[in-house]
Parts: structure tokens; C-alpha cells; sequence
């Protein structure tokens, strides 16, 4: 609060409440990590027993946890939801963006615009009944279906920014494509695509973390395919191994490497892209 | 000219017609058939009866439904207030002049990307043994059993969930309104005397009411559909405490035999979020041209 006075004293005070802020943040982890690493035996049921470091490091839970909820197909199918997702939304979505805001003074387009855009209010509740069935009936029941469906569900979202970024950029950039010939559909993927880079990352950040973690449309429309993704795996295991929690504690953690690992590579373009997903 | 005029229109239009009829064929369809579902008896499966206007007549008695819409509007009031309250705090103190300022964003923003569901049965485990053994460590009787297992204090549980990860979210929106805020502000201020929570009632919050309602905006329309955390915490229980309505709808609807029935409600919480949301973009566009 107090920036501009007091300068080095405030930053202390901030600094220690910071640092212990942070214990909320890590114990939950660590928590994680030494639960997944402890045989059930070394949990007692006090504090300390439950908390304190594991005897040996051993990495036979992860092995079992592997097993039980076939991690490596899991992970498979998330890594290719998410991508194929977010490579088929900014396509898709840019091209759509693109249309709808270069026509904003179309009585037409201006009603596709309100009429995609107003998506964002209907909520999943009222959408899974009849797409469980609609899925069914049409055979896409399956991983496809899925990404399909994450393709209209972001579309509000993601139409909204491209439009929105697409008023920064002149339309003289495709007027003098135009000149030299070249068509819309040239021009748009020559010029504007690429011009559109930054936006491009704000929506796959934003779009491949919901699709990463989301529980709710792979449960209801892949549910009867064998096929898991890694937040359907967990909810599979728990109703059928919850009662390990060495065993379930492994799985979680594994479960929230992959992210985990994306977030230490990538942070400073997640936390760009999360706040301009959120801004604009 | 108009040649290309020509071709232009015909570009957009040739993109414009496929995308669109996706778009109809997974949200506006099934919107529809859900709506129309709701004037069913359909048990999700085999035949079913138009039943007119009883499904909704009998929402409105339901108590089942009536506590589910209970809990998920208390759940998304509290929750907003902590969340908002606490990433203001923290967003205050990560934009001061610190020491390792990067790090510290970086980790405060980490609950924010996990996943809901692992995250809840993490705090799950927390609150069913490890808030117990501290309680009996400390001799606190009050947290001897677990929360999640007391009707009444469940929901308690699902708010600290919830505020943990969305506190991530919001301070990162924060702080990137309190960056908007130029230093000249403050040293002008500080002139005329106001630091500290004056400086920040009459200065930088004033300033910050964009970036407040885009909070207020995200954190309700969340919580009201709340689903990974009950599904991951309570199961709706105990004694249906904690049931979202998304989870009633789900729980209910997709496998207890009352789609018609379900579907009504889901209609009714479709209306009940555009209504929300509606309001609330009214409210803070008005607050912001007065500003």
C-alpha cells in the first residue's frame, strides 16, 4: 500500500509477509510430494506421520500409479486434445475474428458477431444432456468429438479477442496486398495472420489451459470410449483405488507434472496471455 | 474495383457459412433440444411425453433444487468477497517495490494453472486428516473432525478451494491495473497528504474499477457453475450440503433418471446467468462513465 513513502522500511514487512504467504502455496505441494513418495505403512495417522520426508525415495508408487491409470495413454490423449484443439482454434477462430471484425458495418455480420459472442452466457449444464446424445447419434463420441466441441465452446471467447485485435491493425496493410493482386484469402494468411502473432499466443495459452484441465466434457462425451484424458484418469481412479493414498497421491502428482513443467518453461508468456485473455 | 469487391464478400462469406453452422450445430442445437427436453418426462433414455409448463412448476417446489441454488449463490458471494479482498491485498504487495518481484508473481500465479479436480482432492486429504491431526495437536476441538464431513461446515471447505486457485487469477488482473496507474498519481497525491488507505480509497482504486469489474465478472460467473471442486471435495454431501447446481444438473440428469426434469433447471440457471451477467456489465459500464 504504501509505495511511495517509507521505502525500505515497507519493503521488509512486505517481503516477510510475502515469503509467508507462500506457505499456503507450498504446503499443499509439498504435502503432494511427500505422500507420493511414502509407503502406507509410514503413515500413522498424527501429524508428523503423515508429514515427515519419506524413509527411502522410491519411485515404486509412481510405477504402480502408471499401471493403475495408464498414464502414458492418458497423457497422450490430453497432450493431443489440447494441441489439435489449439491449433484448430487459431485457424479457425482468427479467420472468423478476422471476417467479423472487418465487416463491422454489416447489419449481418454484426448479427454473427452478438450471435457467437453471446455463446459465452450458456453454460455447459444446459448444453451436456443433448450433446451426450447428439455426440452419440453422430458417432463422435470419442477424443474427436471432444475437440470439436472445444472448438465452438471457445469460439465467443476467441472471436472476441481477434476482432477486438484486429482494430490496431490498418486496413491499408491488405489494401496494398489488394493492389498487387493478391486475393482476401492470399492476403489474410500472407499479412494478416502473421501480424496477429501476439494474440495468437494470448488465445493458446488461455485455450490450452482450459482444455487441459477440464473434467466435464471429456466425462460426458467420452465417458463410454474406453479412452481417458489425465483429469478423466484421476476420477477413475479415485472411484476405484481412492483408498491408497500413497498410490493416489503419486497419481496426482503426475497428473500435474506435465503442467507443471509447461508453467517453468513458459511462465512469462502464461502469465501475458492469461492477463490479456482477461483484459481485452 | 468491384471485382474485388466481389471477390472480398465472397471470401468472407465462404468463411463465415462453415464456421457459423459449426458453431449452430454444437451450441445453438443442442441449446435448443435442451430447451425442448424440459417440456419432456424423458428419463434420458427409451420414450417420453410432452408434460408442458410441470417441470417447471415443479422446480419451483423442489427442495432439492431450491437448497442446490441456495448453496452455489451463497458459495459465489463468499467466495467473491475472499477472493477479491486477498488478491487486492496481494496484488498491492507484489506491485511495491520488492526484491524478487518476478519469482514471486510467478509463484503466486502457480495454483491458478492446475487442475481443479486434483487440486480438490488434494484438499480433500488436507481437510480430512491433516486439519484433524493439527486440531488434536493444538487440542483446537472445533476442527477435531473433518469439515467436509459436517453439513453445515462443508461448504467452507469448497470456499477455500475455490479462493485458492482463483486467487491466482485475480491478483495477476490486479496488479496489471494497479501498472496502469501512473507513479505522477501517487506523488501528487502524496502532496496532498493521502497515503496509505486514503491514498488507495480516493487514488488507486478509483483508477482500478475496470480491472475490478472484469474481477467481479469472471469470480461470480465461476463459482456459479462450479463443478470440478464438488465433484473432487464433497459429492454434493453431506446430506446433499453441497450440492452446485451443475453437479445436480449432471448428477441428476445424467444418470438419476430426470432429464426432462433436470433440463428445466438448466434452462432456469441458463436465464439466471445471462440475467447476472447482463446486470453486472450494466452496473459497471454505468459506474465507469461516472469515473
Amino acid at each position: 500500500m504504501k509505495q511511495t513513502s517509507t521505502v525500505g522500511k515497507s519493503n521488509k514487512t512486505v517481503m516477510v509477509l510475502l515469503i509467508l504467504g507462500l506457505s499456503t502455496i507450498i504446503f499443499p505441494l509439498y504435502m503432494t510430494v511427500v505422500i507420493a513418495f511414502k509407503q502406507p505403512s509410514e503413515m500413522t495417522n498424527s501429524i508428523s506421520g503423515i508429514l515427515s520426508l519419506p524413509k527411502v525415495w522410491s519411485l515404486q508408487n509412481f510405477r504402480e500409479a502408471m499401471d493403475v491409470t495408464d498414464f502414458w495413454n492418458s497423457l497422450k490423449n490430453s497432450l493431443l486434445i489440447s494441441g489439435l484443439t489449439v491449433g484448430l482454434s487459431i485457424l479457425i477462430h482468427s479467420l472468423m475474428g478476422y471476417t467479423l471484425g472487418r465487416n463491422k458495418s454489416s447489419k449481418f455480420y454484426n448479427f454473427v458477431y452478438l450471435f457467437i459472442v453471446s455463446g459465452m452466457f450458456v453454460p455447459f449444464a444446459i448444453l451436456m444432456m443433448p450433446l451426450a446424445k447428439q455426440t452419440a447419434e453422430m458417432g463422435l463420441a470419442n477424443w474427436f468429438g471432444v475437440i470439436l466441441l472445444y472448438v465452438v465452446f471457445y469460439m465467443p471467447m476467441n472471436v472476441m479477442l481477434y476482432s477486438g485485435y484486429l482494430t490496431n491493425i490498418p486496413l491499408a496493410l491488405e489494401e496494398a496486398a489488394r493492389v498487387d493482386g493478391a486475393s482476401t484469402w492470399l492476403t489474410y494468411w500472407k499479412i494478416i495472420f502473421p501480424i496477429m502473432r501476439p494474440m495468437h499466443a494470448t488465445v493458446a495459452v488461455i485455450t490450452a489451459l482450459a482444455v487441459w484441465n477440464d473434467v466435464m466434457t471429456p466425462l460426458i462425451i467420452m465417458a463410454g470410449s474406453s479412452e481417458n484424458t489425465l483429469p478423466l484418469a484421476q476420477l477413475n481412479f479415485q472411484s476405484q483405488f481412492g483408498t491408497n493414498y500413497n498410490l493416489a497421491f503419486a497419481s496426482y502428482l503426475l497428473s500435474l507434472i506435465p503442467i507443471l513443467v509447461f508453467y517453468l518453461i513458459c511462465q512469462k508468456q502464461i502469465l501475458n496471455g492469461v492477463v490479456n485473455g482477461a483484459v481485452k | 474495383m468491384s471485382k474485388h469487391e466481389n471477390e472480398r464478400k465472397r471470401t468472407f462469406l465462404l468463411i463465415t457459412i462453415p464456421i457459423l453452422a459449426l458453431f449452430i450445430c454444437f451450441n445453438t442445437i443442442p441449446l435448443i433440444r435442451g430447451a425442448m427436453y424440459s417440456f419432456t418426462n424423458s428419463r434420458g433414455f427409451g420414450n417420453h411425453d410432452w408434460v408442458g409448463f410441470r417441470n417447471y412448476i415443479d422446480l419451483f417446489s423442489d427442495g432439492r433444487v431450491g437448497k442446490s441454488y441456495l448453496f452455489t449463490i451463497k458459495l459465489a458471494l463468499v467466495t467473491t468477497v475472499v477472493v477479491n479482498v486477498l488478491s487486492l491485498i496481494l496484488a498491492l504487495g507484489l506491485n511495491s517495490k520488492i526484491r524478487a518481484k518476478g519469482f514471486f508473481r510467478g509463484a503466486y500465479f502457480l495454483p491458478n494453472i492446475l487442475g481443479a479436480l486434483v487440486v480438490g482432492y488434494i484438499f480433500n486429504y488436507f481437510f480430512t486428516y491433516i486439519v484433524p491431526a493439527l486440531a488434536d495437536l493444538t487440542g483446537i476441538q472445533a476442527l477435531g473432525s473433518s469439515i467436509l464431513s459436517s453439513p453445515s461446515k462443508a461448504w467452507i471447505g469448497v470456499v477455500i478451494v475455490c479462493a485458492w486457485q482463483s486467487i491466482a487469477m485475480n491478483t495477476i488482473i490486479y496488479i496489471s491495473g494497479l501498472q496502469t496507474v501512473p507513479e505522477d498519481v501517487y506523488e501528487a497525491g502524496g502532496l496532498d497528504g493521502a497515503t496509505g488507505w486514503k491514498q488507495f480509497k480516493h487514488l488507486t482504486f478509483p483508477l482500478i474499477i475496470p480491472f475490478f469489474s472484469i474481477n467481479m465478472v469472471l469470480c461470480v460467473k465461476n463459482f456459479l457453475m462450479v463443478f470440478d471442486q464438488i465433484i473432487a471435495l464433497t459429492k454434493g454431501g453431506p446430506a446433499q450440503s453441497t450440492e452446485s447446481i451443475s453437479y445436480l444438473i449432471y448428477n441428476n440428469g445424467m444418470s438419476g433418471g430426470q432429464f426432462g426434469f433436470q433440463s428445466a433447471n438448466a434452462v432456469v440457471f441458463f436465464i439466471v446467468i445471462v440475467v447476472i451477467s447482463v446486470a453486472q456489465m450494466k452496473f459497471s459500464s454505468s459506474k465507469e462513465e461516472q469515473l
